[in-house]
């Protein structure tokens, strides 16, 4: 799936579905189920219906009727956060749950402990 | 309005930011193709996510180039994802995941009979990573890997 047609078109992957959303927001719109499940039909329907690799399928969703959003993307100020090296936690509370109080070097083999499954809880 | 154009938008963002250009990724060959084998229905498929998507009790991405994947199994509860990136706004993914993870719409979608299947793990990383070189040789061939291991049969990517 995609929200930046240009990147995409440069990558040029096998398939792509182009949803037309902000960044941010590439399989949906927040707490709108039935909206979502109709982008993700649409956008699986795209590996049987595109018969050329590098092919894009165009979505055929809007975000609003309002596209000043188009306008403002990357059009002002760097938006984006620092890069810190260690792990950012979305709360203090999964920083805890995660049972890890020293930060976690930066050339260490993360890949390696958590495919390992031995970081992964969760499920049921 | 037709699509945003994000390559010369960034290009004259940087520009005006007094940063070098950055060098995006570009294929200009034919990409490989594999036409399906099986109908969508009856499909086995895997989600990959770049959001920066991990489950409450793993180790959260950092934000410097981190190579790292999560295994997230696609039996877990949405309100233990989790979401921390530095490039995009976070707001609407931490309220609803499923705008850059969707687990429930493709619960939902195999559960209906749309699709035959989701693999037992779904994988994310961080994917705000300025080597592409690192991202070639070090987490592509790993997600991989553990896309065939478990029997991916397609593979949806979801970026951010």
């Amino acid at each position: 799936m995609s929200s930046a047609l240009d990147i995409t078109r440069s990558v040029n992957p096998p398939r792509a579905a182009f949803l037309d959303y902000p960044l941010g927001h590439t399989a949906g719109q927040p707490h709108q189920p039935g909206l979502q499940l109709e982008i993700m039909r649409e956008a699986l329907l795209a590996f049987e219906s595109l018969t050329v690799a590098g092919s894009v399928k165009m979505l055929p969703f809007a975000w609003s009727t309002d596209e000043s959003w188009k306008l403002q993307a990357f059009a002002g100020d760097d938006t984006r956060t620092q890069r810190l090296d260690t792990p950012q936690y979305q709360s203090e509370e999964d920083r805890i749950a995660a049972g890890s109080d020293a930060p976690i070097e930066s050339d260490q083999c993360q890949v390696c402990r958590h495919w390992s499954g031995a970081q992964v809880r969760g499920g049921g | 309005m037709g699509p945003v154009e994000y390559i010369p938008r960034i290009r004259q963002q940087y520009s005006r930011l007094g940063y070098q250009p950055y060098q995006w990724v570009s294929n200009p060959e034919p990409p490989p193709w594999q036409p399906l084998r099986k109908p969508l229905a009856r499909s086995r498929l895997a989600l990959i996510a770049s959001g920066g998507i991990y489950v409450r009790g793993q180790v959260a991405f950092h934000h410097k180039d981190d190579v790292s994947l999560r295994a997230i199994p696609t039996t877990v509860r949405t309100r233990d994802l989790r979401v921390t990136h530095f490039a995009y706004d976070k707001t609407d993914a931490r309220s609803d995941p499923n705008v850059v993870f969707p687990i429930d719409t493709l619960r939902a979608l195999a559960a209906e009979g749309f699709i035959g299947q989701l693999t037992k793990h779904a994988w994310t990383f961080m994917g705000g990573i300025y080597s592409s070189r690192r991202v070639r040789e070090e987490l592509a061939p790993r997600i991989v890997e553990r896309l065939l291991a478990e029997g991916a049969e397609l593979a949806l990517l979801v970026p951010v």
